[in-house]
């Protein structure tokens, strides 16, 4: 009777892994639902149709493949936004500039992607795209190094960047860095070479194949490596991480710069694969909505790539909804607020589809944000 | 304990004691009376500027201290300005009353302070989540509901203070401004009274510092943090309001433009502290109203260059002269009651 037949125990390990399933998104499925239903009653009360307005949302976002590719091409920067803002939550450190380092790592790739003529595809792309990227690492050196050596506050200095970033980038692009092409009036660079472009496979782009290898890794590096191991302890406690023997300062200048990576390397992707060229304006707000991104994914790396998709979608969808169905595009953002409020409050959520409390779900960013 | 340090720093060896911030002071008053006998027009309007500039994020610093003295990080100041702004905007459009359109605001602010108090103290949610929660709420909530073509009826004008107004330089930068300018003023020192020499200041205080020691004594720490959120919450309305009343005259989708963030960046620059902020405030006020000037006198720069000043001067300031800085103990953990 000790042996519980083969057949059973796969069985159960079935029925385990489907509960386990339900159980980690039972309450983001919930959450949305209930974001659309608070959604639908301000569509209501306000005198437009529901049905109608999310109709058209849907099918603005999924209806073609050419909408799934909207959608998709939506989501991509904010995958790399959101994975940026996630990693550096893991060292407990707070990176509001991903905005910033996106829109230098935007303009840089753009630059590179333009200027250098003769190289083969293969080469040049993943060239801008690298170099994109480091130039975000650069930017995201900054405060860590700031934050280590003056214990200058990483809140106020990624701010403060988050200004710069857009004077320089339209320093340049309007000045050293502007399109001459006839005609040319706007600040805006030239047209990246075709050798520079990221390109588009079916409907699927390329680069939101990136994100999703960039979240494997980061998973990866966090989870699977000492290094990962190190930072995940900073992000703890870190000062019991420090008596461990694991440099702090060192985990803290490296977490910026491997955030600013990513969020460089997203604005990289945005500008080689979506826009062709940098033009203020085109990236506003990514960096900013990678900390919903980042919050809406409970800042789990794998997290990050359906909250990337629902927000993607909601900005496919929601011109289709403006111009079919009449409703302010921003009815997507109330609706995005009440999805990540229930998301995070589980409680609530819990409550109403009578699921057992767990403590280790819960997500904790801001405890000792103030200390060093 | 900090109360006898206080009353210590009172007594006569407050000169010593503050001796870097009475040099500072000291050069500052010289550099304006130099800058003052250079041209005088320029002047005043460079400090008058820094005035006005610097009063919105003043307010929105104000809440933020309000709210993580009592341990509530406010990262949604943004929003709750944004939504005033708008809410008093609207009430400006449809009653013509600029003080009914002052309270709108200032209610709008406290009930977004009501709700993040409830998304903080009674669900016990991530604050930095509460916060983005608000953010993109007054996004969705202002874009959704907004109307072109609305038009404001009239904004706040200068209010001179009798002869006080007529002070050469004082005058016209302290005594002839509109009336949540002078409000933002006064608030600052309120604040700073209230927090470091009542009652309720202490309380607020020892709730971010040490809740369940609060707690032992008696403290009702929900109860103190729901209303410090509340207030706060009025007062970051009382900058949304100022934009719409004051500043701007009008409304405009995203109007607060990231003034929020810089509240929160101004909190931190000030330690938590009213005059701490109110200084940052006013740093950041100069060098706005510098760079206007600089733009208008025609300095062969690009303008980006100039636009970028503040931001690192901030960052310039901040790590050479300000370094490191304590939040609240307590701030961003919720309170949960033992037993």
């Amino acid at each position: 009777m000790t042996s519980v037949p083969a057949q059973d125990k796969g069985k159960d390990r079935a029925i385990g892994a489907v509960r386990r399933i339900w159980r980690s998104i039972s309450v983001p499925l919930v959450a949305v639902l209930l974001g659309l239903l608070i959604g639908g009653i301000l569509l209501f009360v306000s005198g437009a149709n529901p049905f109608e307005a999310y109709g058209a949302l849907i099918k603005g976002a999924f209806g073609t493949p050419v909408a799934v590719q909207r959608t998709l091409e939506k989501a991509t920067p904010l995958v790399f936004s959101g994975l940026a803002v996630a990693f550096a939550f893991k060292a407990g450190l707070f990176n509001i500039g991903a905005q910033g380092q996106l829109l230098i790592g935007a303009i840089v790739a753009a630059y590179v992607g333009f200027a250098i003529e003769g190289l083969p595809a293969i080469i040049h792309a993943p060239l801008a795209l690298l170099i994109g990227g480091l130039a975000g690492a650069l930017y995201g050196y900054i405060p860590g190094v700031l934050k280590v050596y003056t214990g200058a506050h990483e809140v106020i200095v990624t701010i403060m960047l988050n200004y710069v970033a857009i004077n320089i980038t339209d320093y340049l692009a309007d000045g050293p860095w502007k399109d001459l092409s006839p005609g040319n009036v706007v600040a805006r660079t030239p047209k990246i070479q075709p050798s520079a472009e990221i390109p588009i496979l079916g409907n699927i782009p390329l680069g939101f194949i990136f994100a999703v290898l960039a979240a494997i890794i980061v998973w990866w590096l966090l989870y699977r490596t000492t290094l990962g191991y190190e930072i995940r302890t900073v992000g703890l406690n870190a000062s019991a991480a420090q008596y461990a023997g694991i440099r702090v300062a060192r985990m803290v200048i490296l977490t910026m710069m491997i955030s600013g990576f990513l969020a460089g390397f997203g604005g990289a992707v945005e500008t080689l694969g979506i826009v062709g060229r940098y033009q203020p304006g085109f990236n506003a707000g990514l960096g900013f909505d990678g900390i919903t991104v980042a919050l809406l994914g409970k800042t789990s790396p794998f997290g990050v790539i359906p909250a990337a998709l629902l927000m993607g979608a909601m900005r496919a969808g929601a011109s289709q909804m403006q111009f079919s169905a009449g409703v302010a595009k921003e009815i997507t953002d109330v609706i995005t607020a009440f999805i990540l409020f229930f998301v995070a409050a589980d409680v609530i959520v819990k409550w109403l589809i009578r699921q057992r409390d767990s403590d280790d779900e819960r997500i904790m960013l801001s405890s000792g944000w103030g200390g060093n | 304990m900090e109360l006898t340090a206080k009353r210590q720093a009172e007594s006569s060896n407050w000169f010593i004691k503050n001796r870097w911030w009475v040099l500072i002071g000291l050069i500052l008053i010289g550099s304006v009376i130099y800058a003052y006998a250079t041209n005088a027009v320029v002047t005043t309007a460079v400090l008058a500027s820094t005035l006005r500039q610097s009063t919105p994020l003043i307010l929105g610093a104000l809440c933020g201290v309000l709210g993580e003295r009592s341990g509530v990080i406010n990262i949604g100041i943004e929003g709750q300005m944004l939504l005033a702004a708008f809410v008093a905007f609207l009430a400006n459009v449809y009653t013509g009353n600029l003080l009914v359109a002052t309270l709108a605001g200032l209610l709008a602010g406290g009930v977004m302070g009501l709700l993040l108090a409830f998304m903080s103290v009674t669900l016990k949610m991530d604050q930095i989540i509460g916060g983005t929660v608000i953010n993109i709420l007054a996004v969705g909530l202002t874009g959704y509901f907004y109307v072109s073509g609305l038009t404001t009826k009239g904004k706040f004008q200068p209010i001179p203070l009798g002869p006080l107004a007529d002070i050469p330089l004082l005058g016209p930068v302290l005594f002839r401004n509109p009336p949540i300018t002078y409000l933002a003023i006064i608030l600052v020192f309120v604040l700073h009274y209230v927090l470091f020499y009542t009652r309720w200041g202490l309380r607020t205080r020892a709730v971010g510092e040490h809740p369940s020691a609060a707690d032992t004594v008696g403290i009702n720490v929900f109860r103190t943090r729901y209303i410090n959120v509340i207030i706060a919450g009025a007062i970051a309305g009382l900058g949304g309001a100022f934009l719409t009343l004051e500043g701007v005259g009008s409304f405009e989708r995203l109007m607060t433009n990231g003034r929020g963030f810089l509240a929160l960046a101004i909190m931190i620059f000030g330690k938590w502290t009213p005059l701490g902020s109110w200084g940052a405030a006013l740093l950041f006020g100069f060098t706005y109203a510098m760079q206007t000037q600089l733009q208008f006198s025609g300095v062969n720069l690009p303008p980006q260059f100039i636009g970028s000043l503040p931001y690192i001067l901030t960052i310039l300031v901040l790590a050479g002269f300000v370094g490191r800085s304590r939040a609240p103990a307590a701030e961003g953990i919720p309170y949960e009651k033992e037993g």
